[in-house]
């Protein structure tokens, strides 16, 4: 799925972004435990979390993932903009619940990360 | 870069610093990047390494993260100042914790550390003795 | 829509026979930290997690939830499914990710909902 539809869908609030729109992203993963985004994820995925803070950028730049969803309209901190701009992690806000995000995505033919 | 002889490095690291968690993995994913090896062989180290560090950032007092790189493999050492673990196969099983509420909220402690640390290593050890602390030791090739 | 039916739709396991299915499910909500769930599931709601420790299962009986779904194949320990059955909240389990849980989900509710 296109970032741009990704950001269209859940009606999302760019906060962090250095790539193209068009860029496609393969795979989502929603958690807020960040060892299962280590676990389970693969590269170039998208990261649904409710865990709206460093450590979610963190994880996620160790694990590749490329965009990361917080949840709930959940604000960040600017540590954690700034990290997200500074390892080139798409950053996203969305109003949605994890719940309604995940449905809205894969409605849409995303799928979760194979094992 | 490339890796024709033998690196070696190691980082402090500081029980309960979260402001800092995951740096010393960040870096050494840097240093295997700029030597220009294989992206998926980067992120297994990446990955083994920070599940390692956040362990003696969650459990112990202090802790030291060495690594040697070689052109064929890392080897992790990862050595803490801790409580130990007391039963190492029930710590093994995915999903078993004795990590305390505050480090769940802050999206840690589902018992998936260790697992995913062996997941990741081609050869994973583990030596713990309790009151003194825990030490492991990994191996990823490429 | 009640739970039995979107336990027979999705597969789920019940790991708790001991406490019925028939009750009515009135959305869902995915999360894994509990404070998040504490503050902002709703009552009645499925709640789709990877935690098992105990005390999701106090967490569902404040909140009033209809169940709880543990996915990606994790399995509770014993503490938390006698919890589970002595405060009559079902635990059903998934091998399958919260992503995938959560999508199906939302379109069996969507469906129910234009439906009903």
């Amino acid at each position: 799925m296109r970032l741009k539809e990704i950001i269209r869908l859940l009606d999302a609030v760019v906060i962090t972004n250095s790539r193209d729109s068009e860029a496609e992203i393969e795979w989502a993963c929603a958690t807020d435990l960040m060892s299962d985004v280590l676990y389970y994820s693969r590269g170039n995925s998208v990261l649904i979390t409710g865990l709206a803070k460093q450590q979610a950028i963190r994880t996620s730049d160790i694990a590749d993932i490329k965009v990361v969803v917080f949840t709930r309209g959940k604000e960040p901190d600017t540590q954690t903009i700034e990290l997200s701009r500074k390892k080139k992690i798409t950053l996203l806000i969305t109003p949605y619940s994890m719940f309604t995000a995940c449905g809205k995505l894969y409605e849409k033919g995303l799928r979760c990360c194979p094992e | 870069m490339k890796i024709d002889k033998t690196y070696e490095g190691s980082f402090h690291i500081v029980g309960g610093d979260f402001s800092h968690a995951g740096e010393a993995s960040t870096e050494l994913k840097t240093i295997l990047l700029s030597a220009g090896v294989e992206d998926e062989f980067v992120r297994r180290v990446a990955i083994a390494t920070f599940e390692a560090e956040m362990n003696i950032m969650i459990y112990a007092t202090a802790g030291i993260l060495r690594y040697t790189i070689s052109p064929e493999e890392i080897r992790i050492i990862a050595e803490d100042m801790g409580p130990g673990i007391e039963n190492i196969e029930l710590a093994m099983q995915e999903g078993y914790s004795t990590a305390p509420d505050w480090v769940r909220e802050m999206g840690w402690g589902a018992g998936m550390g260790l697992p995913n640390m062996k997941k990741n290593a081609d050869t994973f050890r583990i030596d713990s003795v309790v009151g003194e602390g825990t030490k492991v030791e990994m191996i990823i090739r490429r | 829509m009640k739970l039995k039916e979107i336990t027979e739709i999705l597969s789920l396991r019940p790991l708790t026979p001991a406490v019925g299915l028939e009750r009515e499910v009135s959305g869902a909500y995915v999360g894994d930290l509990l404070s998040d769930v504490m503050a902002n599931a709703g009552e009645g709601n499925l709640w789709i997690t990877l935690q098992t420790h105990v005390n999701i299962v106090a967490v569902a009986v404040f909140k009033n939830l209809s169940a709880i779904v543990i996915v990606n194949g994790r399995m509770p320990d014993s503490d938390t499914m006698d919890k589970a059955v002595s405060e009559d909240i079902p635990i059903l389990l998934t091998g399958k990710s919260a992503f995938e849980t959560a999508g199906k989900l939302y379109q069996i509710l969507n469906a129910q909902n234009l439906q009903g």
